[in-house]
């Protein structure tokens, strides 16, 4: 039962990356792009989650913290970066 | 029984997360982007964390399922208050159909002062008096 139901979940957050991608690549403005990739570091993390299940590796939750932490450091300099221009 | 709970805790997390990437393609504007994707999201990656710490059923995994939820949490809201804050100041446009922006004629976009409309009256250097006090006197 676990394998069939991985597979679905793998399907679902395929289609939640790829919406997000037409998100990262149509978005009009740059904030807009921001949102995009802080969605897709988010679900990379669900992705991890659920790849530790599929192989058995409990290890590969330290890589789930390391996305999760650059996506937030990556998030806020995008910010400082759209508020203050590139020469500050 | 685990089998169970794992797999609903998974299929509500990926849910949770397609919700969000729709969510993040079909609405207007910035804001309502950013209220779609930062909350549905986090809950999204939590739902599926939870899904991790049930199968594994250990300690260790436990406590590190327990931190990125707790670092989702906290972090989630901070990225998302720092992006609309430089979306808003850059001049993104909103949606036509927003009703309310409160900010845009109270904020000083150069000099980051908030006014509170009051500047100048009466009101903003002494209370109103009070109109009942006589009576209960």
């Amino acid at each position: 039962m676990i394998p069939f139901v991985i597979n679905i979940v793998y399907f679902l957050l395929l289609l939640a990356l790829l919406l997000a991608f037409i998100r990262l690549t149509r978005g009009p403005s740059l904030p807009d792009r921001v949102v995009a990739l802080e969605l897709i570091a988010s679900i990379v993390v669900g992705f991890v989650g659920v790849h530790a299940i599929d192989t058995g590796i409990s290890s590969l939750l330290d890589v789930a913290i390391v996305i999760a932490l650059t996506a937030f450091l990556a998030a806020i300099g995008f910010a400082r970066f759209i508020e203050r221009g590139p020469q500050a | 029984m685990t089998d169970i709970i794992v797999s609903i805790l998974l299929l509500t997390g990926a849910s949770f997360m397609l919700l969000a990437a729709v969510g993040i393609v079909r609405l207007p504007d910035l804001p309502t982007r950013m209220h779609a994707s930062t909350k549905a999201g986090a809950m999204g990656a939590m739902f599926t964390m939870a899904g991790v710490a049930f199968f594994f059923a250990d300690g260790v995994v436990f406590a590190r399922a327990f931190a990125i939820v707790v670092f989702i949490l906290i972090t989630s809201p901070i990225a998302a208050h720092v992006i609309g804050r430089a979306g808003y100041f850059i001049g993104t446009p909103l949606w036509s159909g927003t009703v309310k922006d409160e900010l845009r004629d109270n904020y000083d976009s150069q000099t980051h002062n908030l006014k509170s409309g009051f500047e100048g009256s009466p009101e903003s250097v002494t209370p109103p008096p009070e109109p009942n006090s006589d009576k209960t006197a």
